[in-house]
C-alpha cells in the first residue's frame, strides 16, 4: 500500500510538473547575466503565460547559430534570441526555424518583412572612446593615426562580423587598405564584445569597437559623462537583434505568444536600459533622456542579409591576410 | 611465461589504456561522422599550426634559457624564505590559467604597475598582446617549472666535485664549464621538450591574450572552428594535426624529459666555495630577486584585487565553487582509476612504449573530446546531464601524461625490489596493491591527486561546451562574471579560485607526505 501511495504521489507530481509548460530560449550570456534584461523579462512573462520560462546561456551570438547547428532538429530549444542582421541568413540555411505572423509598428531605420525573425532591439556600431581623446573622423583617419583600438573577432562575435560589413560596405574593393591601415593601431582582437569593452575600460587601448548607445550606459548606470562615441563620415553599420521560433518546437503556441511579448511594450521598456541598444519600437514613456546624447549618424549602413554569406566570405580572407601580415 | 608472473596483472593495465585510446577515437570518429564538407586548411590554418609551433619553441627556449641563471643562484645561496619560495615554484603550474592572466594583465597591461613605472621614467611601454604576450604568459607558468627541474638535477651534483674544484682553486667560470654545463648539457633538452610539448597544446593563454589572425594556436582554431563556422570537417582536420604534432613531439620527448617530480629535499644550498666572490653574490641576489619578482608580483595582484572582490562576489560563486571542487575530485577519482593500472604496466613491462598512450591525452583536443561525447550523447540523452562526468574525464586525460611520469619510476623500483618477495608469498593483485604499492607510492599518489585535482579545478575548456546555467563551475563562472563587466566580483572570484586550487594540490599532497615522513 505504501508503494501504491509513493507511486500515486509521483505521478500526481510529474503530471502536476507536466501542467506547467517549459519554454526554453537560447540566448547569448551577457542577455541573461543578473544586469540583463533576462530576469525582468522572465519575471513579467512568466506573469502572463502560466509558464516556466527557461533562458540558456550559450556564449556570443555566433556560438549560439553553432550550438543549434550542432543540436539539430533534436534541440530542446522553442526559441532563439539574440541573432542578428548578419547571422540571418545563416541560420535560415539550417531549416530549423519557422516562420511567424508577429508584426509590429517598428521604430527601424529600414523597413522590415523577414518571415521567421521578429527584430527586438538595434543600434549602430561605433569606436567608443574618453573624451579626452580627439577621435578620428573616419577609417583613413584612424588608421594614420597612432590610436590604439580593441575589436572583436568576426569569427566569434557580431560586433566584429559587423564591422567587416560597415568597411566592407563603406569601401568596397578598398577595403583590404583600410584594413592594412588599421593593422598597427589594433592592440588585440577579442573573442567577444564583453572581454574587448572590459579590456578598452581597463585601459588597455584609446578606443573600442561597440555601439553609439553605449555611453548611455555610463551616463545612467554610474553618472559618468567622459565615454563618448566617435561619429564616423562613412556612416555608421547597423545591427539588428532578433528572435525567431523553432520548428520542431513542441511549445509552439507558447513560443508565438513569446515573442509576441517581446515586441510588447512590456519587454520594449526594460531592453534600453538592460540590453543598452535601441528599443525595436518605442516604449510609451519614450527613451531615458540619456540616449539624447547618443550621435546620430549621417547614414546607416546595412548589407541587405542574402548577401551577407558572400560577402562575409570575401571579407574575412582580406581581413585574415591584412591582419596576418 | 610462467617463470615470469609478476604481481601486477596487465590486464587491468592494458583495459585502461584501452579504454583512453577509444575515449579519444570514439570522439573523433564522432566530429568526423557529422563532418558535411571538407573545406580543408586554408592559409588562416596554416598561420595557426605556425605560430603554435613558433611560441612554442619560443616559450620553451625563454623559460629554459632564464631558468639556469635562477636555479643557480637559488643552488648556490641560503636566505630566509628560500623554502618557501622554492615552494611557491610549484605554484604557477597548477594556478588556473584564467586567474594567471588576470594577475598578468595587472602587471604588464597597458596601463599595468610595469608600464605605469616604465611610463614614469620616460621608457617605452611594453604590449602583452599576441606573440610577447602569449610568450610572456608562457614563461610565467613555465619558468619556475624549468627551475625546480633544473634546481633538482644541481643538487644531484656530489658536493665533493665543488671541494676539489675549490681546492685546485678553479675559476667560478672554469666551475661552470666543468661541473655545470655537463650536468646542463644533459637535461635542459628534456626540460624544454617538456615545456615544448604543453605549450603547443596551449588554448586558455591564447584565447586572452592572443588571438586575431597572427597570434591563434590551433587549439584556438578548433575552438574557432567549432563555435562560430561550425566547420566539423575542419575542426576534425585540426584536432588530428594537433594530435599528430604534439603526439609525436611528445612521444620524442619522453626519451628525453626528465621525471617530473616536485617532492621535498631541495631546501639546502651546498657550501659553493666558487660562489664566494662579490660578483658572484651581486649576480645571484638580481636573478633571485628578478626571478621572485616575475613569479610573485602577479600573486599580489590576484590577491589584492580578489580580496577588495570578495565583498561583491554573489552567491552564484560559491554555488559554482561547490561544483568546482566536485567535478576536481571526480577527476581525482578517474584519473586513479586509469592511472595506477596503467602505471603497474609500464613499470612491469620494459622500457614503455605505453607511456606513449598517456600522452595521448595531452596531444587530443580537450574541445575535440567534448564536441565529439557530446555528439554522441544528444541522440540517446540530453548532454547537461553528463557535463560534469566528461568534465570530470577530460580533466583526467589531461592530467594523465604527468601523473604518469610520477608514478612510474618509484613503481618500477617497487616492483623489482619486492616483486619476488611478493610472489613467493602470492601477493598479488589488490592485496598486493594494497599492502606493498600504496604505503611506498603514497607521496607520489598524494602529489598526483592534488595535481589532477589542482589542474582540473582551474579547467575551462570543456565545460564552456556542456554547461548551462545551473551546472557551471568557477572558471567559467568567473568568465561569465567578466563578461557582464563585473570585474570586482571576477577578481573576488579569482582568489576563491586561486585559493581552492592550491588547497586541494596541498592537502592531498600533504595527505600523502605526512605519512612517509612519520
Amino acid at each position: 500500500m505504501k508503494y501504491l501511495t509513493l507511486a500515486a504521489t509521483t505521478f500526481l507530481a510529474t503530471s502536476a510538473y507536466a501542467d506547467t509548460p517549459e519554454l526554453v530560449v537560447y540566448t547569448y550570456d551577457s542577455f541573461i547575466s543578473d544586469w540583463g534584461p533576462g530576469p525582468v523579462i522572465e519575471k513579467a512573462f512568466e506573469e502572463t503565460c502560466a509558464c516556466d520560462l527557461k533562458f540558456v546561456g550559450m556564449g556570443d551570438g555566433p556560438a549560439l547559430l553553432a550550438r543549434l547547428k550542432l543540436e539539430g532538429a533534436r534541440s530542446d530549444a522553442d526559441i532563439v534570441l539574440g541573432l542578428d542582421t548578419s547571422l540571418i541568413a545563416a541560420a535560415k540555411q539550417t531549416g530549423l526555424f519557422a516562420p511567424t505572423d508577429v508584426t509590429a509598428d517598428y521604430d527601424l531605420p529600414i523597413a522590415w518583412n523577414d518571415e521567421s525573425f521578429v527584430p527586438y532591439d538595434w543600434g549602430y556600431f561605433a569606436f567608443v572612446h574618453s573624451t579626452d581623446l580627439t577621435p578620428p573622423h573616419n577609417f583613413r583617419e584612424l588608421g594614420e593615426s597612432d590610436i590604439k583600438i580593441i575589436i572583436q573577432d568576426p569569427r566569434s562575435s557580431t560586433p566584429g562580423l559587423g564591422l567587416l560589413m560597415w568597411i566592407k560596405e563603406a569601401y568596397g574593393n578598398e577595403a583590404p587598405a583600410i584594413w592594412a591601415g588599421l593593422a598597427d593601431n589594433i592592440v588585440t582582437v577579442t573573442k567577444g564584445w564583453s572581454e574587448a569593452y572590459g579590456l578598452f575600460l581597463e585601459g588597455e587601448a584609446d578606443m573600442v569597437l561597440s555601439y553609439t548607445t553605449s555611453p548611455a550606459y555610463h551616463i545612467i548606470a554610474e553618472e559618468d559623462e567622459t565615454k563618448v562615441a566617435a561619429p564616423f563620415d562613412e556612416g555608421h553599420y547597423m545591427q539588428v537583434e532578433v528572435v525567431g521560433k523553432l520548428a520542431n518546437s513542441d511549445q509552439s503556441d507558447l513560443a508565438g505568444a513569446f515573442m509576441e511579448f517581446m515586441v510588447s511594450d512590456a519587454a520594449q521598456s526594460v531592453l534600453p536600459t538592460t540590453n543598452w541598444m535601441y528599443p525595436a519600437i518605442m516604449p510609451k514613456d519614450g527613451l531615458p533622456a540619456a540616449f539624447d546624447q547618443s550621435i546620430e549618424p549621417e547614414k546607416a549602413l546595412l548589407i541587405p542579409n542574402e548577401a551577407v554569406p558572400a560577402l562575409r566570405k570575401e571579407a574575412l580572407a582580406e581581413w585574415l591576410s591584412a591582419l596576418s601580415q | 611465461m610462467a617463470f615470469r608472473a609478476f604481481a601486477i596483472s596487465k590486464n587491468t593495465g592494458i583495459s585502461a589504456a584501452t579504454l583512453v585510446v577509444l575515449l579519444i577515437l570514439a570522439a573523433l570518429w564522432a566530429v568526423l561522422s557529422r563532418a558535411e564538407y571538407g573545406s580543408g586548411l586554408g592559409p588562416a590554418e596554416w598561420s595557426a599550426i605556425h605560430f603554435t609551433v613558433v611560441q612554442a619553441a619560443l616559450s620553451a627556449g625563454i623559460s629554459t634559457l632564464l631558468a639556469v641563471p635562477v636555479a643557480r643562484a637559488l643552488a648556490r645561496r641560503r636566505f630566509t624564505g628560500r623554502g618557501l619560495l622554492v615552494t611557491l615554484l610549484g605554484a604557477p603550474f597548477i594556478l588556473p590559467v584564467i586567474v594567471a592572466v588576470l594577475g598578468l594583465l595587472t602587471v604588464f597591461g597597458r596601463a599595468g604597475w610595469l608600464n605605469m613605472a616604465l611610463a614614469g621614467v620616460n621608457l617605452p611601454t611594453i604590449s602583452i598582446y599576441g606573440l610577447h604576450g602569449v610568450v610572456l604568459a608562457h614563461v610565467f607558468f613555465n619558468l619556475p617549472l624549468a627551475t625546480r627541474l633544473l634546481l633538482q638535477a644541481w643538487q644531484t651534483l656530489p658536493a665533493e666535485r665543488f671541494r676539489l674544484a675549490a681546492q685546485l682553486d678553479l675559476t667560478p667560470h672554469a666551475v661552470f664549464q666543468s661541473i655545470e654545463w655537463p650536468m646542463l648539457r644533459q637535461i635542459l633538452p628534456g626540460t624544454a621538450a617538456l615545456i615544448f610539448v604543453m605549450c603547443l597544446t596551449s588554448f586558455a593563454v591564447a584565447l586572452t591574450l592572443g588571438g586575431g589572425p597572427r597570434a591563434t594556436t590551433i587549439e584556438l582554431a578548433i575552438y574557432q572552428a567549432f563555435r562560430f563556422d561550425f566547420d566539423l570537417s575542419r575542426a576534425a582536420l585540426l584536432s588530428l594535426v594537433q594530435l599528430v604534432l604534439a603526439g609525436s613531439a611528445a612521444f620524442l620527448a619522453l626519451w628525453i624529459i626528465p621525471s617530473v617530480s616536485m617532492g621535498g629535499g631541495q631546501d639546502r644550498a651546498r657550501q659553493r666555495w666558487d660562489a664566494r666572490g662579490g660578483v658572484q653574490r651581486l649576480m645571484d641576489g638580481i636573478a633571485i630577486t628578478i626571478g621572485a619578482l616575475f613569479l610573485l608580483l602577479p600573486f599580489g595582484a590576484i590577491i589584492t584585487q580578489g580580496l577588495a572582490g570578495l565583498m561583491v562576489t554573489p552567491a552564484s560563486v560559491w554555488q559554482s565553487a561547490v561544483t568546482s571542487v566536485g567535478v576536481a575530485l571526480c577527476s581525482v577519482a578517474v584519473l586513479l582509476m586509469l592511472a595506477l593500472p596503467m602505471a603497474g604496466w609500464i613499470a612491469t613491462a620494459k622500457r614503455g612504449s605505453v607511456e606513449a598512450i598517456g600522452l595521448f591525452g595531452i596531444a587530443a583536443s580537450p574541445l575535440m573530446v567534448g564536441t565529439g561525447w557530446f555528439i554522441l550523447i544528444h541522440p540517446i540523452t540530453d548532454p547537461v546531464l553528463f557535463a560534469l562526468p566528461v568534465t570530470a574525464l577530460v580533466n583526467a586525460l589531461m592530467a594523465l601524461p604527468f601523473v604518469l611520469r610520477i608514478l612510474v619510476p618509484p613503481l618500477r623500483d617497487t616492483v623489482q625490489v619486492y616483486g619476488r618477495l611478493s610472489q613467493a608469498l602470492s601477493l598479488q593483485g589488490w592485496p598486493f596493491w594494497r599492502w606493498v604499492v600504496f604505503p611506498r607510492l603514497r607521496p607520489q599518489i598524494g602529489f598526483a591527486m592534488g595535481l589532477t585535482g589542482a589542474l582540473s579545478m582551474g579547467d575551462l575548456g570543456v565545460i564552456a561546451l556542456f554547461a548551462d546555467q545551473d551546472h557551471t563551475t568557477l572558471p567559467l563562472q568567473m568568465y561569465r562574471l567578466m563578461g557582464s563587466y563585473q570585474m570586482e566580483a571576477a577578481a573576488g572570484a579569482a582568489l576563491i579560485l586561486l585559493a581552492l586550487s592550491l588547497g586541494i594540490f596541498w592537502i592531498f599532497d600533504k595527505a600523502g607526505r605526512g605519512h612517509a615522513q612519520a
